[in-house]
């Protein structure tokens, strides 16, 4: 059956992921805005990960990442907000001229590998035993899960969370949205960044296709994070994110238990937030407006 | 306080939509004067609204607010002193943020000195309260409640609040209680003119309401094609009548369905 292998793995890749759903959290529930960057931020994450840690610098990597993924983010608010290119083309186009970047960043080569490099892990490694790969990732994503939940108390973050959820009210406020939508997105895109960023010295090789389809995988762990929770506080949504990450994880790590080919994951994923998606209008067409309901 | 100086502004100029929406208008305001605005349909009311609170740029004129040129400022800088409210009571709040979120967020964008990461403090959340409680519709015990929970009224009632939390330099009322039935419409009239007469704001309303606009602040005019025809202060505003008004309505050749029949309900 299912070894402690398995979940101490399924546990370390759902706290990594989960930055990644947090990420899009910050984006397309908070903002409203579904951020096609999110494949490209993720590899961006990893190539400059990668290529710092085999130069040596494997904490410097974190923070470089970060930043590598807020530009990314940049790009696409600014292509949005300023050129008023529709947000979904905005991120495509970001995404697809990522691809060159993430090359360029690695060299112009499809991989790279640190094998021999001291990564995040093998640094803490001496003092965590066992858990050397658990510990760290867990204590990035909650730490960075908490100052998430704090930004969005701030007049920013409060700012942030009005953009998406009234624009008829935020443009008669003092808020101006092109900034808001520019810090939503150069902080969501830092999030999947770094999530690529560990990730790559979690097991120590970056590839080009690392972040191809991560954002249905961040949407499916944001939605399975979402019927644990259901309603609530930021903070709660927030939890249910991580969670939901986790979980994701091991319906991963059982499916391939029952000897279902990786090949299908991207499937299964892709139909889970479909159907989680469009689950409220399969609902009402299912189920014909009953008698008092709303119209 | 304000001062509006021969503004006009012409939409889609040289198309066939084109709509000479203000026309050379000019209006000054003292500190502390409420003027109730009548007009018909397309008068330019919501027009010099928009104006003052920057929607758009003006063609011609200029605008000052206490002494500053607010003229070309963007809108997003000019509601830091402007509060405004829209006929359309979904408008003025976020309906997924609590109460107290919503709360929050006006009192932090209207205070000078927070910086971006200001946070509300517990007192802060205590004069929340205290200001809720005064609005009498129970709202203080429902602070981490969605505000799209609330009823048009209410939510009308807290942006009345929001807009007026920090006292704004000017408000702009457009139709803001056209969109609620009367008895809530008259709550939220009179939650208006307590909290403008206790903050001493100085207050633009529009209305289609002839009797609340001779009976509610001190001046009234009467806008038709993007001007204003019509000024009643003082005596002459409080000899004024329904009846009467009407009837400069229809010598100013303005008729209007909607203002006989706001006057009919009457």
């Amino acid at each position: 059956m299912i070894s402690t292998t398995v979940i101490m793995s399924a546990l370390e890749l759902g706290f990594i992921y989960a930055l990644v759903a947090l990420a899009l959290f910050l984006s397309f529930r908070v903002l409203n805005i579904a951020d096609m960057t999110t494949d490209g931020a993720f590899t961006l994450g990893c190539a400059v990960s990668a290529t710092l840690a085999v130069a040596g610098h494997p904490l410097l990597a974190l923070p470089s990442a970060m930043l590598a993924g807020a530009c990314a983010g940049f790009v696409t608010a600014f292509l949005q907000t300023r050129l008023n290119i529709p947000s979904i083309l905005a991120g495509i186009i970001t995404n697809t001229g990522l691809y060159t970047v993430n090359l360029a960043v690695m060299g112009f080569s499809s991989n790279v590998n640190m094998l021999r490099n001291p990564t995040l892990f093998t640094l803490v490694q001496p003092w965590l035993g066992a858990f050397y790969k658990l510990i760290p990732a867990a204590v990035l994503t909650c730490l960075v899960g908490t100052l998430l939940v704090l930004f969005l108390r701030t007049r920013l973050g409060l700012s942030v969370r009005a953009t998406g959820d009234n624009p008829d009210m935020v443009r008669a406020s003092s808020i101006n949205t092109g900034f808001t939508i520019t810090v939503g997105l150069c902080l969501a895109n830092s999030m999947t960044a770094l999530s690529g960023a560990v990730l790559a010295q979690y097991q120590k090789t970056a590839d080009i296709n690392l972040g191809t389809g991560m954002v249905i995988i961040g949407l499916a762990s944001l939605i399975i994070g979402e019927t644990l929770m259901p309603k609530g506080k930021p903070w709660m949504k927030a939890l249910g994110a991580i969670l939901g990450s986790i979980l994701y994880r091991f319906i991963i790590a059982i499916a391939l238990r029952l000897d279902l080919p990786s090949e299908c994951l991207k499937l299964i994923s892709a139909v889970i937030v479909a159907l989680a998606i469009g689950l409220p209008a399969i609902k009402s067409a299912v189920k014909p407006a009953t008698k008092g309901g709303k119209a | 306080m304000l001062k509006v100086h021969n503004i006009s502004k012409t939409f889609n100029p040289g198309t066939v939509n084109e709509k000479k929406a203000l026309n050379g208008l000019s209006l000054e305001l003292e500190e502390g004067d409420f003027v109730t605005i009548l007009g018909s349909n397309g008068a330019g009311k919501s027009t010099l609204f928009g104006a003052i609170a920057g929607s758009f740029v003006v063609d011609t004129g200029s605008i000052h607010l206490d002494g500053m040129n607010i003229t070309n400022l963007p809108d997003y800088k000019r509601s830091k002193f402007i509060g405004r409210l829209f006929q359309d009571p979904l408008k003025g709040t976020a309906p997924s943020m609590t109460i107290e979120e919503n709360l929050a967020l006006a009192y932090m964008r209207a205070s000078s000195g927070t910086s971006p990461f200001s946070m509300i403090s517990r007192k802060d959340r205590e004069n929340f309260r205290e200001r809720l409680a005064q609005l009498g519709l129970g709202l203080e015990d429902r602070m981490d409640h969605p505000v799209g929970l609330l009823s048009g009224g209410q939510r009308q009632a807290l942006t009345l609040l929001m807009a007026t939390l920090v006292t704004p330099k000017l408000l702009l009322l457009d139709e803001h209680t056209a969109a609620l039935d009367p008895a809530t419409a008259e709550k939220v009239l009179a939650l208006t003119e307590q909290i403008v007469a206790e903050n001493h704001i100085t207050c633009l309303m529009i209305t289609h309401n002839i009797p609340s606009a001779l009976s509610l602040g001190n001046r009234t005019i009467m806008m038709n094609n993007g001007s204003i025809v019509l000024e009643l202060a003082g005596e002459e505003r409080a000899n004024m009548t329904t009846e009467r008004l009407l009837k400069v309505f229809h010598e100013q050749g303005i008729s209007n369905d909607r203002i006989l029949f706001s006057a009919d309900t009457e």
